[in-house]
């Protein structure tokens, strides 16, 4: 269960898992949120012996962690390898399906496209993850519903995609197996302080005593670290998919491209964003609602050109999801110097796919101080130090209209 | 790092189209509360534009949307041009809402309405999405008037996945309307108005009524109309309940009652009750309340909205649909086995929602399979969409419509709540299954294709890791943001 065009690892997930027993025994850890980035921190820590509580305002994975598009491809993450390791065993390691299947395709329907591809095939053969070439011809072998339209692709001989909203449950449920608690329905309101750490976390539903804390509260996390005093910068924002009656099953159902992210479903549904986004006030409470817009009908051109045999497919539905960024749109994973027992977590956007091994880093820093499988120094939240107030305006990522947004 | 120019050539700032023309008043179906407020519009001088999506394409009554179709519809249907003029004939307000200056269009659904408000504030203005035969496109409105109607009700029972049964909505619209009705002997399920008025219908068009089933011991709708239908020699079997629905190739045979009895039927008729169609008002956002004795789920107060006719509610006539829909769905449950099929399109069987289980083509091991809505419910109430995607009820292409009911009934009473205490799995637009070349927008902007970007368009977050804050990375940003627009 590893990859062809990945280095081999280091060791297997069971070793490592045989490898963190008990190395948290009887540590108390509050995870405050309960999307994916929280829920595999936290089923980490658990495999590690810690007492794991896991706070939500609203259910697991309601927000971006239980929407998204469901890839786990990211090569240009320090966190990829530990992605392609964990990813094909999590099955197994959690006890629950996550539909996760191997491999990607992406292919082309404009010379600009083909162009960009060819380059990211470069880019990823240059750090020795393995991606073959296609001619058109060999994506329509492939693709069943490719067209006459596509000048060619490229196949990662890594990656893959799984269904969030599966994979968050498997996590929580995981997590529950492990003796974790998740509670539901229960919006964090404020931390209790001593000595530089964080002793307690106060929620809707009651205090919650802790040896550390992780907040990975997603957009929320802004508001939540400026009751410990620490500045977070994020800028939320929507963002739009849409989903078609189930197609004959491609040999891979991770196909995209054409300015889409998404895949074939295990059941067949087209399921595919992309596009313009919105940004809005990040706000404390979470998003008021979700809405999509006529964007679906641009999804759907898109759709139908990259799959010209599916063009006749109905839609059945669109949704949307409130994600965060970070001013350069890399995650935020980072052990805080005061209160120094706090972890935070945010992948600006791209948290789904690397959750396995965001977990791990995230278990490392609470336990250990530091990750132990790879370098994540740039991913710091000092690299943000001294931004200017107006750093969203300054990249335009501000609401249109505040007062309607609000 | 970034361009720090501040604009964001890849939000959605004015990409979202104008709308192609634009109305006083935009009326959503074209039934009698419809045609009357969309006569009474064009009275007042307003330009008013009404639409209809009868008749609807056979493909989609094929996949029971709008209505509860169960296959029994003739070929006649697949014939577009019959089946316009049949739809024009069978209404004569329609041509005098033409003549009153209102412009009319058929065979057209409207599967969006989008306005902005919390969470999105990018639309030019307020909008419906409409789709032809032909295509899709959107329209500006003053006014918005919703007269959708409302839909069939359907719970399972065994045998009940197979063509033949179907709902009196739908055989309303094709005795009535479509004159396109192919069963020749109907068992009706029900027996308050619409299912006495169903049967009454069904005599007066020729089709042979075998009878109404009721799991009550009397009738339960008006007297009259009770009367009516005793005197037409239909009989009642009273405390009684379809156990199951036989049948062959072509879908029902026959159907045995829970008190042994055998009827010889092609068509199961499922009259227990009609929902208010909410999906326009519910995926746009809008409000919606509990209310038994109009039918269900009907619209809150939607400023800017109205409704009208039966989408806004059934006529209160004093009697509980919901208690009486409830108690069938009980019944219906008990006469139901483990494996009967609860979601058609996605085949959930009762067991496999209940106990939160994925389908079958997932592995179960051994921590899965001791889930179930109980384990579920100790974190709390159930939420009727996260169960929707792991369980994949209402997942199909026929939009829920066959089991969003009846999966909120069998929530509630496993939870031992009322109905209400699980709430109705959210619609979401487009409301009608459209396939992607009819609701693609094939004239977009230039501004859009241009502006258009995978993820965000963040050229710092796909540099690879190891060349961050090297020469490279400015390399590497300049080739990616380069490809992103088409």
């Amino acid at each position: 269960m590893t990859y062809v065009g990945m280095p081999t690892p280091r060791e297997t997930p069971q070793e490592t898992m045989a490898k963190i027993a008990g190395t948290a025994a009887k540590m108390k850890v509050v995870i405050v949120g309960g999307g994916v980035s929280g829920l595999s921190a936290g089923w980490w820590l658990a495999r590690s012996g810690a007492e794991v509580t896991v706070l939500d305002k609203g259910i697991v994975g309601w927000e971006a962690s239980g929407r998204n598009g469901g890839g786990a491809s990211h090569y240009q993450s320090p966190l990829f390898e530990e992605e392609q390791r964990m990813w094909p065993h999590m099955d197994a390691l959690l006890g629950y399906p996550t539909e996760h299947q191997q491999e990607r395709l992406v292919i082309a329907v404009s010379p600009k496209q083909l162009n960009q591809y060819h380059y990211l095939a470069k880019m990823n053969n240059d750090m020795g993850y393995r991606v073959d070439l296609l001619s058109g011809d060999q994506v329509r072998a492939m693709v069943p519903l490719a067209g006459d339209n596509c000048l060619g692709g490229m196949h990662y001989r890594f990656g893959g995609h799984a269904n969030p909203q599966r994979s968050v449950q498997a996590y929580a449920w995981a997590l529950q197996d492990l003796g974790g608690r998740i509670v539901q329905h229960s919006p964090v309101t404020g931390f209790e302080t001593e000595g530089g750490k964080v002793v307690a976390v106060h929620a809707t539903s009651g205090r919650y005593e802790c040896d550390a804390v992780v907040v990975a509260a997603g957009p929320q996390i802004q508001a939540l670290m400026a009751k410990l005093g620490v500045e977070v910068p994020l800028a939320a924002a929507r963002a739009e998919m849409i989903v078609t009656e189930p197609a004959p099953m491609m040999p891979i159902g991770g196909v995209d491209g054409n300015g889409l992210y998404g895949r074939q479903t295990l059941r067949g549904n087209l399921a595919y964003g992309g596009g313009p986004h919105e940004w809005l006030e990040t706000l404390q409470a979470g998003p008021p609602a979700r809405p999509s817009s006529p964007l679906t009908r641009n999804l759907a051109r898109r759709v139908a050109e990259l799959f010209p045999k599916a063009a006749h497919l109905n839609v059945i539905r669109s949704w949307a999801g409130i994600v965060e960024n970070t001013p350069d749109g890399r995650p935020i994973i980072d052990r805080m110097g005061d209160p120094e027992n706090v972890t935070v977590i945010t992948m600006s956007g791209v948290g789904f796919g690397l959750s396995p091994a965001s977990g791990h880093a995230v278990r490392d820093l609470v336990v250990d101080g530091q990750c132990s499988f790879t370098d994540i120094a740039k991913l710091s939240l000092s690299r943000f130090d001294g931004i200017g107030a107006d750093w969203r305006e300054q990249r335009g990522w501000q609401p249109a209209k505040p007062d309607i947004a609000a | 790092m970034h361009a720090n120019n501040g604009t964001d050539p890849h939000a959605i700032g004015t990409k979202l189209p104008a709308p192609e023309a634009r109305y006083d008043m935009v009326v959503v179906g074209a039934g009698p509360a419809g045609l009357a407020a969309a006569i009474a519009g064009a009275g007042e001088g307003k330009s008013v534009l009404l639409i209809d999506e009868n008749p609807v394409p056979g493909a989609a009554m094929g996949n029971d949307v709008p209505l509860l179709f169960g296959g029994r519809m003739t070929t006649g249907t697949q014939n577009a041009e019959r089946m316009l003029e049949t739809v024009f004939m069978s209404e004569p307000q329609l041509e005098a809402a033409m003549e009153a200056g209102v412009e009319v269009l058929l065979g057209t659904s409207a599967w969006g309405v989008y306005r902005n408000g919390p969470g999105i504030t990018g639309l030019p203005e307020n909008v419906v999405a409409l789709a032809d035969k032909d295509r899709g496109w959107i329209v500006g409105y003053g006014e918005l008037v919703l007269a959708t109607g409302a839909r069939d009700l359907a719970i399972g029972f065994p045998g009940w996945n197979q063509p033949g049964v179907m709902g009196a909505a739908a055989l309303e619209r094709l005795l009535a309307h479509y004159e396109a009705f192919a069963g020749k002997r109907v068992l009706i399920v029900g027996s308050h108005d619409l299912a006495l008025n169903t049967a009454l219908l069904a005599r007066e068009k020729g089709v042979d009524v075998a009878g109404l089933v009721e799991v009550r011991s009397a009738p339960q709708g008006d007297a009259a109309l009770a009367e009516a239908v005793r005197a037409a020699q239909i009989p009642f079997y009273l405390d009684d309940a379809p156990a199951e629905a036989i049948g062959g190739i072509d879908g029902v045979e026959r159907v045995r009652l829970r008190s042994g009895a055998v009827i010889d039927v092609d068509t199961v008729v499922l009259a227990i009750g009609l929902v208010p169609s909410i999906e326009l008002i519910d995926a746009m956002g809008g409000k919606r309340v509990l209310d038994g004795a109009r039918g269900g789920y009907i619209p809150g107060d939607n400023a800017g909205v109205t409704c009208v006719g039966d989408c806004a509610g059934l006529a209160d006539t004093g009697f509980d649909h919901v208690e009486y829909r409830m108690e069938w769905a009980g019944e219906l449950g008990k006469l139901s086995a483990p494996d009967t099929i609860v979601c058609q399109c996605e085949e959930v069987t009762r067991a496999d929602l209940l106990g939160v289980q994925p389908p079958r083509y997932l592995e179960r091991p051994a921590p899965m399979a001791a889930r179930s809505l109980d384990t579920l419910i100790q974190d709390g109430p159930p939420n009727p969409d996260q169960i929707k995607r792991l369980t994949r009820a209402g997942m199909g292409v026929c939009q829920g419509r066959r089991c969003r009911d009846q999966v909120a009934m069998m929530l509630a009473m496993a939870a031992n709540g009322p109905f209400g205490s699980v709430p109705l799995a959210t619609h979401r637009a487009p409301v009608r299954p459209l396939p992607l070349r009819i609701l693609a927008d094939w004239e977009e902007s230039e501004e859009m294709r241009a502006g258009w970007d995978v993820w965000f368009g963040i050229p710092t977050q796909w540099v690879p890791y190891r060349d961050i804050d090297t020469p490279r990375e400015r390399e590497h940003q300049t080739a990616i943001a380069e490809g992103w627009s088409l």
